[in-house]
């Protein structure tokens, strides 16, 4: 007996929820970390075109 | 380092960073179990294996209202001590906890329909939960519309504090009034009425949830400092291209 046919006659509904909730979940972990690699690479790219923080022009003068 | 340390955006990104692997390691691992152990549960005699959904809606309910207390937390750090990172934290927790709102409100339906017979019922359990998503959903947008970031944080944390009296009315709802949705079955005056098969996953999964809305807030809130840090720099670009 397969585990979905043990599940009963509301299989489908048990199934739904969890993948509902897998995919909901997947998509909070896929939205953090895609938003991290965008701001991570704009903060290169305006650091490489000579714009950069205080603190860092301060910790730069001071080394 | 001390927990004020902790406020300063600098030493918050180092820690997120050591700390972030260590959460997401410990969420996989406690997720894994939950579900084994969620999938290996007998059924009820009631409810049959329609139990196994109650694994995953009442670690969301809970996470749902926990939320909404952490950005009341936060909404205090914002309005009492004006600090930023207060307001990275309610900023950063919004999304999550629409997330896991919505996800108690289908998974509830998707119960309902074969123990209630009915996908749906405006009872004020289920009233007052669709109320808090729609809040959710009134921050998010009062976050976007509102340009600077230190206004909109003001305003989200008044709008915080005033949505916070929801959170009282949801957990009592059962008790107040003659609602379709069960009583408080977990904590409760009492302790639990559950028996030991269906409470050990289900707190294993509650707590897993409670870890992964840990890791994804902390590396939500890092995004943010890391948007604000964008931002302020593309400002000086911007005086600097104007000068």
């Amino acid at each position: 007996m397969s585990f979905f046919t043990s599940l009963g006659p509301y299989a489908s509904f048990i199934v739904t929820s969890y993948l509902l909730v897998g995919f909901v979940v997947a998509a909070l972990i896929v939205w953090v970390a895609l938003d991290f690699r965008r701001q991570k690479q704009t903060l290169r790219d305006l650091e490489a075109s000579g714009i950069t923080r205080r603190s860092a022009q301060n910790s730069g003068k001071s080394s | 380092m001390s927990f004020i340390d902790l406020a300063n955006p600098t030493r918050f990104l180092a820690l997120t960073a050591r700390v972030l692997p260590w959460l997401a390691a410990t969420t996989t691992i406690l997720l894994a179990i939950g579900l084994y152990q969620s999938a290996m549960a007998p059924d009820d005699y009631q409810q049959g294996a329609t139990v196994k959904i109650m694994f995953i809606h009442v670690p969301n309910a809970w996470l749902s209202m926990f939320v909404w207390g952490v950005m009341s937390v936060a909404a205090l750090g914002t309005l009492v001590w004006r600090h930023p990172l207060a307001d990275v934290a309610a900023k950063a927790a919004a999304p999550l906890g629409a997330a896991f709102t919505f996800l108690a409100l289908v998974t509830v339906s998707l119960w309902g329909r074969p123990m209630w017979g009915t996908y749906w019922e405006w009872d004020a359990r289920l009233t007052s939960v669709l109320i808090l998503f729609l809040m959710y959903l009134g921050i998010m947008a009062l976050w976007r519309a509102v340009e600077d970031p230190s206004r909109a944080a003001r305003a989200a944390a008044i709008l915080t504090l005033v949505g916070a009296i929801n959170i009282p009315i949801i957990k009592f709802s059962v008790d107040w009034w003659n609602t379709l949705h069960q009583g408080a079955s977990v904590i409760r005056a009492g302790g639990p009425t559950m028996d030991r098969a269906f409470l050990i996953p289900l707190l294993i999964m509650a707590v897993a949830f409670s870890l992964l809305f840990l890791t994804l807030h902390l590396a939500a809130m890092r995004n943010e400092v890391l948007r604000r840090r964008v931002r302020s720099l593309q400002m000086t670009q911007a005086s600097r291209q104007a000068a």
